[in-house]
Parts: C-alpha cells; sequence; structure tokens
C-alpha cells in the first residue's frame, strides 16, 4: 500500500525508481473469449513521466487489455509487473495498492453521494470516521489543487457536468495513491474546451512523474497529447512507436489494416428545398436550450452541417425535425408542406429520415435481433406484416439483404443487437432509415465513437443517399468532420442559428469562435433574418 | 471466482441451469427435512407419489396447473412489455364474478357456446379491470404496482358483498356462496371420476395463442420492443400507449379466465376461497418460466406438482406442507440466479 497521506502521489515515489525502468510492463498478454482472440500475446512498457497513447477500433482489444491490467479479467497467458514486481492477476485491489487508477469510460459515481463520498468510498477506516474525513478533505483539496482539478468536494454528483465528473474519477485514483493512470476514452463524452482542460492536466500530472494510458480512437487527440503510441489490431501490438515518428496517416493505416481513404465529397448541384425554418422557436424540454428565431433553408443533394457545442440546442432541434415535439412560433415547412401535428410516425411519412444521438438508448432495441431492428419502423409496412402477422421468411430475406448492402459486420438476421459493436449497431441504423429512402435526413452525431473504418463508411452512406437526392441536416462536434463532409456550416450557439456558410470558404478559426459566442455571431444572425 | 459475459450462449445451458437450480432447491429443502427428523429420500418419494404416483395425483396435479397457466400467462405477458401487473388475483375474481353475472341462468346458450361465452366474459372482465390501472399510469404516471396489487383487496372486498348480500344463494342454507353456473357453462372432464375438466385445455391453447402472438403477430413485436427500451420504440414511431393497453387487455384478460377455469371447471359456484392466491402463484410461475408462454405450462406444472406433492408429504410423514412455500421460492430465487450464469461465465481464480 502506498503512503495514504502523502500529499502528492507519485513524487516521492517516483525518485526511488530509476528513471528508465518501466513502470509498468505487460509481457505477453493473452486473453480469449470462446474462439474470439481479444489479447494475443500484446506486450507493453509504459515508462515514468510520459503518456503512452494506446490506439485501436473499437473491438481490438484496447479495453480488454486495461481490464486484464486492472484486475477485472484474467490472463489465460503472460504477466504484468508494476514497480518491478510481479501484479498478481485478478485483484483490482493489488492493481490499487500498486499504484495503478483507472477512470472508466462509463463513471462508476454514486450520484446521490457528495464529491468527497464518492473519493473517499472504500479507503475509509470503519472505526473513526469523522476523524479521517476532515483529513481526507484536506487531501482532496490539496490533490485538486495541484493538478487544476476544480472541483468542489461539498456537491452532489448529480449537480456535476460530465467533465466535473470525469474530474472526479480521476481525483478518486489519485486520492488512492495512483502512480499509474489509465483513461479509457476520456474524451468521448467532453466538449472541446473541456478535453483541452483535461489535456493541460494530464501534462501537469506527467510532469510530476506519473505514468497515463491514454485509451482513444481519436487520432488528433493522440497526436496531440501523447508521447509515444501503441496500436493494437485485432487484439495484436501492431505499432509501438514515439509520436515524433507517428503521422495521422500510417497511424490510420496500422489501426485499420490498410489504407484509408476518407470518402471525397464530390460537387452537386443543389435540388429544390427540402425543408424551411423560418423564425422558429421553441422552448426546450427540461434540460434543453430552447431555440430562438431559426432560420434555416436545406436543399435537396446537399449536407447541412450544424456545428456547436453541445447543449446550445442541438437536442431541441434534433427533437422537431424527429417529431418528437413542435414549434412554438415561426414556420415549418417539410416538402413544402407546414408541418402542423408531429409524431415520430408521421415524420417517417413525410419522408424524414432520423439517425439519433444516441444509439443505445434511441437506435435501437439492443435485446431484439438486428432483423427485427431492421423492420422497428415499417413493422405495419404491407411487406412485412399481413393481417397483423409478420411475415418472418420476407422480413428474413430483407434483413440479409440489408446486411449485406451496408456491410453489417458479425451480425446474421437473428444475432441480438446489442452483441453488435458500435459502428455495425449504427450501420443496422442507417441501413433502416436509408432503405426507406427519405428526402430529408437528420444525422445527430452519427460518427461518435466510432473508429476511422466504421466512421467513413457512414460519410459514404451519407453521400450516397445525398447523391440520391436527399437533403441531410448533420449535427456534429466535430468540425474536422463538418469541413470534410458538409457543403454547407451553419453554427448553433444558446439557440441561435449563424447564416450558414460554403465549407469551401469556412475557416476554422471563425467557426470556433462563433462556437464560443464570439466574433461575428450576432452579424450573420441579423443577415440570416434579413435572408428569409 | 469472477465472471466473464459469454460471447455465445449455448442452447443446451438455456435448459440445463434452470432444472439445475432446481435440483440445488430440492437439496437445500432436504436440510429443511432433516430439521424436521424425517427421512430425506422417503420424504421425497411421497411427494413425488403425491404429485405423479396415480391417476388420481397426476390429474390432480394438472387440475391445480390449468389456473396457474392462465394466472402465469397473465403475468408473463404483462412484464413482458415492463407493465407490472400484480393484480392476476383481482383480475381472476373479477372473471368470476362475471362468468356468475352471466352464467348463472341470465343468458343460455347450447354448451358448446356457453363454455367460450362464459371465457370471454371473463375476459373481458378481467381486462376491463387492469384497464383503470394501466390509464392512471398513462396518464398520471401512477405506479401500477401499487394500483394493480390494492385493487384486489377492492375486488375480493366486493365480491365478498356480493356473496353475503344480493347474490347469496337462498339454496345454500346460509352459505356465503352464488347460484351455481348453469349445466351448459360447466367445463366437461376430461377423465372419468376424477376433477381434471377441459380447462387446462382451453389454458395450453393459450399459452400456445400467447406465444404465437408476441413472437409472430406485429403487436406482440411491439410489446416486445416497447417491453425492452420503450425510448426507441417511441423514436421508431410506435404507439406506446396503445401497446401498452393492447398489453394490459390481454394479461387481464388471461387471469379473467383463470376465474372462469375455476369456477366452471371445478367449484361450480363462487365462494371467496375460489382461489388460494393463484394470481400471486401465477407471477412466480412467470418467472420460473423466464416469461416464456409455452414455458408457463411447464413451470405452471411444476408448481403445481410440488403444492399437491406436499400435502401428501405433509400426511406422510407429518412435514407441514409449507414446505411447498419454501420449495416453490427458494426454486423461483434459483433459477433467477441462474439466469447469471446463463449469461456470465463462470471462473475460478
Amino acid at each position: 500500500m502506498p503512503e495514504v497521506d502523502e500529499t502528492v502521489p507519485g513524487g516521492a515515489g517516483v525518485k526511488q525508481v530509476p528513471h528508465r525502468d518501466p513502470v509498468l510492463r505487460l509481457d505477453g498478454v493473452t486473453k480469449h473469449f470462446g474462439s474470439l482472440t481479444a489479447n494475443d500475446a500484446v506486450s507493453l512498457d509504459l515508462y515514468p513521466g510520459e503518456i503512452l497513447a494506446l490506439l485501436g477500433e473499437n473491438g481490438a482489444g484496447k479495453t480488454t487489455l486495461m481490464s486484464i491490467l486492472f484486475g477485472h479479467y484474467v490472463a489465460d497467458a503472460g504477466h504484468i509487473e508494476a514497480f518491478g514486481k510481479r501484479l498478481p492477476a485478478g485483484s483490482p485491489r493489488a492493481a490499487i495498492a500498486a499504484g495503478i487508477g483507472m477512470v472508466h469510460q462509463h463513471f462508476t459515481l454514486g450520484e446521490n453521494l457528495t464529491v468527497l463520498d464518492n473519493i473517499v468510498l472504500g479507503t475509509e477506516s470503519l472505526w473513526k470516521p469523522m476523524q479521517s474525513r476532515a483529513k481526507a478533505r484536506r487531501k482532496v483539496v490539496a490533490l485538486a489543487e495541484h493538478f487544476g482539478l476544480a472541483v468542489d468536494p461539498k456537491r452532489l454528483i448529480r449537480d456535476l457536468s460530465v467533465g466535473e465528473r470525469q474530474r472526479v474519477e480521476i481525483l478518486k485514483a489519485l486520492y488512492r495513491g495512483a502512480r499509474v493512470l489509465i483513461l479509457d476514452e476520456p474524451t468521448a463524452v467532453l466538449a472541446p474546451k473541456e478535453v483541452e482542460t483535461l489535456f493541460k492536466t494530464l501534462k501537469t500530472m506527467v510532469a510530476e512523474g506519473l505514468s497515463i494510458i491514454f485509451i482513444s480512437h481519436k487520432l488528433n487527440e493522440v497526436m496531440a497529447v501523447a508521447d509515444r503510441v501503441a496500436v493494437l489490431r485485432q487484439g495484436k501490438q501492431v505499432a509501438q512507436i514515439p509520436i515524433a515518428e507517428a503521422s495521422k496517416e500510417s497511424l490510420a493505416q496500422a489501426m485499420v489494416g490498410r489504407p484509408i481513404a476518407p470518402p471525397k465529397r464530390e460537387p452537386l448541384p443543389p435540388g429544390e428545398i427540402v425543408m424551411q425554418m423560418a423564425g422558429l422557436s421553441m422552448s426546450g424540454a427540461p434540460g434543453q436550450t430552447a431555440l430562438q428565431e431559426l432560420h434555416l433553408l436545406l436543399y435537396g443533394r446537399e449536407i447541412l452541417g450544424i456545428a456547436g457545442v453541445s447543449g446550445n440546442g442541438q437536442a431541441a432541434l434534433a427533437a422537431l425535425i424527429s417529431g418528437l415535439r413542435l414549434p412554438d412560433g415561426g414556420s415549418f415547412e417539410l416538402l413544402g408542406e407546414a408541418v402542423k401535428t408531429t409524431s415520430p410516425a408521421q415524420m417517417q411519412h413525410r419522408g424524414v429520415g432520423r439517425i439519433p444521438e444516441d444509439r443505445h438508448a434511441t437506435g435501437v432495441v439492443g435485446d431484439l435481433s438486428v432483423e427485427e431492428n431492421l423492420i422497428l419502423e415499417a413493422s405495419g409496412d404491407r411487406r412485412f406484416c399481413d393481417l397483423g402477422m409478420l411475415r418472418g421468411r420476407v422480413i428474413r430475406r430483407y434483413a440479409k439483404d440489408l446486411i449485406d448492402r451496408f456491410d453489417i459486420r458479425g451480425a446474421d438476421p437473428t444475432t441480438t443487437t446489442r452483441a453488435l459493436s458500435g459502428g455495425n449497431m449504427q450501420k443496422v441504423i442507417l441501413a433502416r432509415v436509408l432503405s426507406a429512402k427519405p428526402r430529408v435526413i437528420l444525422a445527430n452525431q452519427p460518427t461518435r465513437g466510432l473508429d476511422v473504418g466504421a466512421a467513413a463508411k457512414v460519410q459514404e452512406l451519407l453521400f450516397e443517399a445525398r447523391a440520391e437526392g436527399a437533403g441531410i441536416i448533420l449535427i456534429s462536434e466535430d468540425l474536422e468532420e463538418l469541413l470534410q463532409v458538409s457543403d454547407r456550416i451553419a453554427v448553433l450557439y444558446q439557440g441561435r442559428l449563424s447564416q450558414p456558410v460554403a465549407a469551401e470558404d469556412a475557416d476554422l478559426t471563425a467557426l470556433g469562435l462563433l462556437m464560443s459566442g464570439h466574433g461575428e455571431f450576432e452579424r450573420y444572425r441579423r443577415e440570416a433574418g434579413h435572408a428569409a | 471466482m469472477r465472471l466473464e459475459p459469454r460471447a455465445h450462449v449455448p442452447f443446451w445451458l438455456n435448459i440445463a441451469a434452470p432444472v439445475a437450480a432446481v435440483i440445488l432447491a430440492f437439496a437445500f429443502c432436504a436440510l429443511l427435512i432433516l430439521w424436521t427428523g424425517a427421512p430425506i429420500l422417503e420424504s421425497y418419494r411421497a411427494l413425488l407419489v403425491g404429485a405423479f404416483g396415480s391417476t388420481f395425483a397426476i390429474t390432480e396435479t394438472l387440475t391445480r396447473a390449468a389456473p396457474l397457466i392462465f394466472t402465469g400467462l397473465a403475468a408473463a405477458v404483462a412484464f413482458r412489455a415492463k407493465l407490472w401487473n400484480i393484480g392476476g388475483e383481482g383480475q381472476l375474481y373479477a372473471g368470476a364474478l362475471a362468468a356468475t353475472y352471466f352464467g348463472t341462468g341470465l343468458v343460455t346458450l347450447p354448451p358448446l357456446l356457453m363454455v367460450p361465452f362464459l371465457f370471454l366474459v371473463g375476459a373481458v372482465a378481467g381486462g376491463l379491470l387492469l384497464l383503470l390501472p394501466v390509464i392512471l399510469k398513462l396518464k398520471l404516471r401512477v405506479d401500477e404496482v401499487v394500483t394493480t396489487l390494492l385493487l384486489n383487496f377492492v375486488v375480493i372486498l366486493f365480491a365478498n358483498y356480493l356473496l353475503f348480500g344480493p347474490w347469496k344463494d337462498p339454496l345454500a342454507m346460509g352459505w356465503p356462496q352464488a347460484a351455481p353456473i348453469i349445466d351448459e357453462g360447466v367445463l366437461s372432464p376430461l377423465v372419468p371420476r376424477m376433477r381434471l375438466h377441459s380447462g387446462l385445455i382451453w389454458a395450453v391453447a393459450f399459452a400456445v395463442f400467447a406465444w404465437g402472438f408476441i413472437r409472430f403477430s406485429r403487436w406482440g413485436f411491439q410489446i416486445r420492443a416497447v417491453g425492452f427500451n420503450p425510448e426507441a420504440a417511441a423514436f421508431a414511431g410506435m404507439p406506446i400507449g396503445a401497446t401498452v393497453l393492447r398489453t394490459a387487455l390481454l394479461s387481464g384478460g388471461l387471469a379473467g379466465m383463470a376465474g372462469v377455469c375455476e369456477l366452471a371447471g371445478l367449484k361450480g359456484y363462487l365462494t371467496l376461497d375460489l382461489s388460494p392466491g393463484f394470481g400471486y402463484t401465477g407471477i412466480a410461475v412467470a418467472m420460473l418460466a423466464g416469461l416464456h408462454p409455452l414455458g408457463v405450462i411447464a413451470a405452471a406444472i411444476f408448481v403445481a406438482a410440488i403444492y399437491n406433492g406436499a400435502d401428501a408429504m405433509s400426511r406422510a410423514m407429518s412435514i407441514s406442507n409449507y414446505l411447498a412455500d419454501v420449495l416453490t421460492a427458494t426454486s423461483l430465487l434459483l433459477v433467477l440466479a441462474s439466469v447469471l450464469f446463463v449469461r456470465f461465465r463462470p471462473r475460478l481464480r
């Protein structure tokens, strides 16, 4: 056990270790799940004071490897050394005692407890709770200040933003004396601003001699923050190089195993107006930002990118187009017809295809099979339903056809959808939506959390729909994706939409300023008002 | 020991796990028998003989299973849609009340029509009774666990009032019981000189129907989708409210038919001991069956066999027949726990 009331973990411990001895050594770690080899003789070294990025597609074995390291799983072969000592397999307690801290992708915090409670949970002595509490508070405050992890120990977790919760998770690990921190996809849930703050914190921590394993599939972030990068592909380690010798292209190729060409947007003449909003206002659902005076024209054969940090009205805009809510004021027309009543089913009949933000919660019914999810929106269709009975054979054939056409991997029609990877689940949703030949498509964060290959496939499918004449609203936080995929880009900030600009003329800096509400935003909005 | 998720669940495991759980439950209850001082093997033998040892035992077990199949189906169908219908007991009495109202002389049809007619009015009464709490759930988000549970007492006390008051049969020598179901409405016996009646055939037929409905019909598909993930189902355009209402009618209807089955098949007239808690035991049956309508048949026969066998064991070995409750409860808990091992692989170390 490391000394518990050591104010700054890492500092004292690292000095005892000669500089170039690895703090962590994974040697030939192998893990099978049935016939699947999740990790195949993976060997890794982690040195003090460095950030090692662990890069790989979804399902490449990153999380399995870290679960073995942290003692959630037991490896079939191979072993792990921490600070020169062999780590007993299968014991999270031993991992924590050896100074390994893990921040999971999905936080493990008690919502109804305070920050301090969450941090000390499980470390308190049963006999002197009050005394150790004051001490604990002092230590947490000191740690938070030292590493710039600002968070009030008295607040309840449920009142915290996602970024703050992550800081609590990191503090929790540091409090337990972690000198090696494992962060599993830490940026997946963060807004760009919060990502910057996190990276700053990480740099401070490694400067103190801590070591960090940063799990990600986002190349930009890896290039920005890591010192070295290890790439996993299908459970095998395919590269381990200093970041200085890596390039985005080479890493992408190592991850996927073949050169990846991001799909190219062919210029197309825009079609007719398919969706129109003029002076549209809508109060937000609880926790949502309201939409104010929205002006928006969407043409066929175009992708209109909606940039902006999450929480600026994207949820309300998506709810509107999805058929979950009606506007309070202004006009909303689809294919020339005013929308007076709404429901998800009505929107489908009007020719709107909807790709929701959260695939697990809203996109698919995870416990149903792939074929059932493919007909989720069309179960009443004459093709699939006869006198109230589903036509099993027709549906089976239809599902097989879509699985082939949309390249849904690891699935046959009867596979439980929950078992699919994020990318393949998204393809199920795309297959369902696009096979209805929608005229208007709402794509809300369609590539979030997807690896390079799957994201490219999703973009390619959106391009195909565009070529067939659909107008697409693409909501994304990823500016680079928007610039690459969209024909025009508008920025949503606090429920207001800026005048769209052609992607060719768009400028990262100007868009970034708009996204934070600065610069030309007001002027754009007024222009939009005049235009309509 | 640690648990790892299974990539593929072998089919045999789905059967083997609950069977192993039941065997374990018997092993556990052997300790209780041991405690009373009775010989274990002989006691279990008495239980087995009491449940299946003779034509009489088998028919008695099946007679008891019939209403449990209905109430088990009622719970299974509702739970599939995450509609927590705890009101099977009340719906059972509602079905019996409706059958008594129409079946004691008000309507007379030839036997071929009278029996289906009684099942129909029983089902409608049970379904309508469940509609009330479900509408409150949909409109005002009132928790249906509480309302369906409390409605049980309302219905049973109402039946109490009727049996002591306006519906009391003047020919019953003062006992609180209603007039008998007319001969045309009585379910015919299946085995000569035994109590087993054609209600069992109705129950099995409805189990097959419920299975086909849930598995192959569009409404059944919607029930499953809404039960697993209402948000995604709503987003995909499925009518959540209508689906839940349909589920309620079906579930309440099945429980109502349990009342008709007991009334017209076994008792012949309505009394207040029509059901020894079939509505509640139906929940255990549904859970034992993993909410599978065909599994409900097996689970109902299993539970009925334990209760019947425990009575026989109690007589033969002078062990309390409460052991039946303990056996059922232990089996249920262990079967639920065994689901964990179906989904995850236990690893030692």
